[in-house]
């Protein structure tokens, strides 16, 4: 590490492309290291700035007498007398060939904010593994988020190869391993380079310890890798920034183009409005250009006046943004304050501000299984898939098609706090382009003609409560009444729409939600569906209440002690349970979360089954499911 | 960014639109975005002009931005008193030339009680001059956002701000509590009485500074350019003796020494190199081979208190 080994840098003038990483590992995989190895070995710090850190190591490193580069990178004084890093750091280095801004990001609290954060702007990630170590959680959420925030090249570095004594078999393993995880996440490229932070192998030149490794350096391949910017390719997009109108004859459009490329002579149409026109000009303060493309900032004149301002998006003609005021999408939820489902938040995309509320339940992922499940609001470092409500039309693209039209922020109207980055997923209905079919029979108008008000009684309890017995006879009992039922039994499910799934967590979550929306189908039929399914976890079926309209679920803890259930074991399946032939089976090795206040409990130690059916019939007839004049007398009472 | 333009539909227009490397038309396309955005988005503005080349660079972004208009608020020079001649010359001219409302602001409390550093000390007249004196400024006239020449490259709090850097009533800073920045979207809301430092070149390096003040042809102090000055040496910093302030030891005379100033601030406070970098190709050569960063010649930054400590107080 002697001083007089550096030979001056070369000379990066001519460097002409820029390359934005990301670098995600958990604390100890040596992140701030490898970043620190870099800036030294490709000449990038300046002897001041080396002396520093000469001095710094001495006092606060953790290096002994060698130089701790992740001083280099803490720069907040809490960081380094803490040695950890608290906030996304940008560090710049050139070489010859490129220059880089490293987006580096700590790796424990409020790792999911910051990740997503250095990420938006990131080309590429650079993913790190500690080779003793191999895939960790931390590295299936890192790759996780790092997919969610639409990174299409990751570079998996396995660290501290040094370490493992350079075994190629470790190497393999890990990169197997990881190939195998992360072949869902839509990657389109995964380069691995076993490297040493500390030691330097592989970070800029080829390490003769890894004659086995046939391939480029960390910074070769840095230097080389695909920026991967497509937005050129993509439909023009300009949203507006700004009305420039120095003089009565000067009227323009300023803005960073988010997408495609405009000629002089294009038409273009101006979202949410109607106006189309020509484009006359693209001013910027060099030239005119005859043509510019997504990532310039220019100033468009039109060859007619139509209404523009502030928050619009000028969009090709041909080739039109959504815009709706209802959308799908994900969102990390990043502020102390938990998302509040009936507060309006701003919704800044582009240059558009709108009022907008995020609908619940919302579907939370569990970064480090991948897990989804229901929850009625989002806290700090949440994923989420989430329905928001808009006050006025927007216009945007998905966020896998552009990042700039269909990445969004939410803000806390007292706070001011950036509560949550979002990412559009698609427009719920299209309410410019397509009407919304069949509008003119409604749910209602589909129940009035069978004499009856839809519904969706949803049993729930343990393996042999006796759901699907009560549920049979419940709806012969309606039939033979003269009403238009269904029911969907979870065993009868599980033969085609849920064939494909197991008794995993994350598959009997999706178990219940096709149910659900099986059943929200039916009941928008008009017809009163009987749902019999163990459904276990309570968050679940709040996502099915949240699916159908106020008073349409019904929900009926068929309540039978585990021990009375075990004891009947009609199917035999507590006996395998137990056996250990039968893994995550409810009440035995996963739990079953009873509902905590279901409109309907029945206690099968005390009614029969024939009762339990009589008795929902009258609860249904009660609550105006059987006569629809009587449920509005009800209702006024 | 594309560099396809060379097809047919391009023409003589080509020329002006190379002239810049990708990665600068990159930063500057960011830049003019972030100065639009913010501009577009509070009520009154201003552009913290320092004299000195980032602020040089960040002047003629706000003349890009806003063409064929100008920019649509005033800049605004905090003036220790202390500013290299030229500097304020400099500032007068600039302004001049480029149309603008320069308002100039000094401390009349530190005024009136002679505050400088041979005197009271860096420490004491940084913060009475500078960093109280721009949030006066910044109170007299209701500034809501100021744009300031900060780069992140330039120190390690600095790695950490913003680009919209949040500041309470008092014009702190806090590190732990900073908005998240995704995306080109910029959280530009605040209440009542706060307001926001933005810092458009915060990407840029110090040759980016230096290659696009090249091809852009853009005017700078000479003051950068190496030629022979009067200079005493002041702890190690070669320090100009640009009046008769500067207290000289009994016998000493300064030296005629060929220096020129990496960066520009108060002269007592702003140490220069020896050079012979006398033109802008010489100084991105020397930059290329410099073994030193650009802060290495500011006293300030060694006088005890960091930089972080200082912005949380409001220091830019």
């Amino acid at each position: 590490m002697a001083r007089d080994i550096r030979e001056p840098v070369e000379p990066p003038v001519d460097t002409t492309s820029l390359l934005r990483f990301i670098t995600c590992g958990s604390v100890d995989d040596g992140k701030s290291t490898l970043i620190g190895r870099l800036l030294y070995d490709s000449k990038s710090l300046f002897d001041d700035q080396l002396d520093t850190l000469a001095a710094d190591s001495k006092a606060v490193g953790t290096q002994g007498q060698n130089l701790d580069f992740a001083l280099l990178v803490d720069g907040l004084q809490a960081e380094r007398e803490q040695g950890i890093t608290i906030d996304v750091a940008y560090r710049f280095f050139a070489t010859s060939k490129r220059k880089f801004i490293v987006a580096d990001t700590p790796g424990h609290e409020q790792y999911t904010r910051n990740m997503i954060t250095g990420a938006s702007t990131a080309d590429v990630a650079v993913i790190l593994i500690d080779a003793r170590k191999g895939v960790l959680t931390q590295t299936r959420r890192h790759s996780r988020l790092v997919s969610l925030v639409g990174i299409r090249r990751v570079v998996l570095a396995v660290n501290k190869i040094d370490l493992v004594g350079y075994d190629p078999a470790v190497f393999d393993r890990i990169v197997a391993d990881y190939r195998a995880f992360a072949a869902p996440l839509g990657f389109e490229e995964i380069a691995a380079i076993p490297v040493s932070g500390l030691k330097g192998d592989n970070v800029i030149a080829c390490s003769p310890d890894t004659p086995w490794y046939i391939g480029p350096s960390l910074l070769e391949h840095l230097e080389t890798v695909e920026a991967g910017r497509e937005t050129v390719d993509r439909p023009f997009r300009l949203p507006v920034q700004w009305v420039n109108r120095p003089n009565a004859d000067f009227r323009g459009f300023s803005g960073l183009i988010a997408g495609g490329r405009i000629n002089v002579g294009d038409t273009i149409r101006v979202l949410p409005g109607e106006g189309e026109a020509v484009v006359a000009r693209i001013v910027t303060y060099d030239a005119d250009l005859p043509q510019a493309s997504a990532g310039e900032a220019v100033t468009l004149v039109l060859d007619r006046e139509i209404d523009v301002s502030r928050g619009d998006l000028i969009v090709a003609a041909d080739s039109p943004a959504l815009l709706s005021d209802r959308l799908s999408a994900d969102v990390a939820w990043m502020d102390e304050a938990p998302l509040d489902p009936g507060r309006s938040y701003w919704l800044k995309l582009g240059t558009q501000t709108v009022g907008a509320r995020v609908v619940a339940p919302v579907a939370v992922t569990d970064v480090e299984t991948g897990a989804v499940a229901a929850a009625p609001t989002l806290t700090l470092n949440a994923i989420a898939s989430v329905e928001i409500a808009l006050d006025r039309p927007l216009a945007f693209d998905p966020y896998l098609e552009n990042r700039d039209t269909g990445g969004f922020i939410l803000i806390d109207r007292l706070s001011n706090a950036t509560a949550a980055a979002g990412m559009v997923r698609g427009a719920l209905h299209k309410s410019s382009d397509v009407q919304w079919q069949a509008l003119d029979v409604s749910a209602d108008a589909r129940a009035a003609q069978k004499g009856q008000r839809p519904a969706v009684v949803w049993f729930t309890g343990l393996s042999g409560a006796g759901k699907s017995t009560i549920a049979n006879l419940l709806e012969k009992r309606l039939h033979h009444a003269g009403r238009h039922t269904y029911l969907l039994d979870g065993d009868n499910l599980r033969h085609g729409l849920n064939g494909d799934l197991g008794f995993t967590a994350a598959d009997r979550v999706e178990n219940v939600r096709r149910a659900a929306e099986a059943a929200k189908l039916m009941a928008d039929a008009g017809l009163i569906v009987l749902v019999s399914l163990i459904s276990p976890f309570r968050a679940d079926r709040a996502l099915a209440r949240g699916l159908l309209p106020a008073g349409e679920f019904i929900e009926v803890h068929v309540d039978t002690p585990l021990a009375e259930a075990e004891r009947r074991d009609v199917k035999g399946l507590y006996k395998k349970a137990r056996a250990g032939e039968i893994k995550d089976f409810t009440g035995i090795d996963s739990p079953y979360e009873p509902p905590e206040t279901p409109e309907v409990r029945i206690d099968t130690t005390i009614l029969s089954p024939e009762a339990a059916a009589e008795a929902l019939y009258e609860a249904l007839n009660q609550r105006g499911v059987l006569n629809p004049a009587m449920a509005a007398f009800d209702y006024t009472i | 960014m594309s560099e396809d333009h060379d097809g047919p539909a391009s023409g003589t227009d080509t020329a002006v639109k190379n002239r810049l490397p990708e990665d600068l038309r990159r930063l500057e396309a960011e830049s003019i975005h972030i100065l639009r955005e913010v501009t577009a988005e509070r009520t009154n503005p201003v552009l913290l002009y320092s004299v000195g080349k980032d602020s040089a660079v960040l002047l003629h972004l706000a003349m890009k931005a806003f063409y064929p208009g100008k920019p649509p608020f005033p800049i605004l020079h905090v003036d220790t008193t202390w500013k290299f001649r030229e500097m304020i010359e400099f500032r007068d001219a600039e302004a001049k030339r480029l149309g603008l409302e320069l308002l100039v602001h000094t401390n009349p409390e530190g005024l009136a009680q002679g505050v400088g550093p041979f005197t009271h000390g860096s420490a004491v007249h940084t913060d009475v001059m500078k960093t109280q004196a721009l949030k006066q400024a910044l109170d007299k006239y209701g500034f809501d956002a100021a744009f300031g020449g900060a780069r992140r490259d330039e120190e390690k709090s600095r790695a950490k701000e913003r680009i919209i850097s949040f500041r309470t009533k008092d014009h702190r800073w806090d590190p732990k509590a900073q908005r998240p920045e995704l995306w080109r979207l910029y959280n530009t809301r605040i209440h009542k009485g706060e307001s926001l430092r933005a810092f458009p070149i915060s990407n840029w390096t110090e040759l980016d500074v230096w290659r696009y003040i090249q091809l852009e042809n853009i005017p700078i102090p000479t003051l950068y350019f190496a030629k022979p000055r009067p200079i005493v040496e002041r702890d190690g910093a070669l320090i100009m003796v640009d009046d008769e302030r500067m207290p000289l030891a009994p016998g000493e005379t300064p030296k005629q020494r060929m220096v020129r100033f990496r960066t520009l601030g108060c002269y007592p406070l702003t140490g220069g190199v020896e050079s012979d970098a006398a033109d802008l190709d010489a100084i991105i050569a020397e930059m290329q081979v410099s073994r030193s960063s650009e802060r290495q010649g500011r006293v300030i930054d060694r006088d005890g208190s960091t930089m972080e400590s200082k912005k949380q107080d409001g220091y830019f």
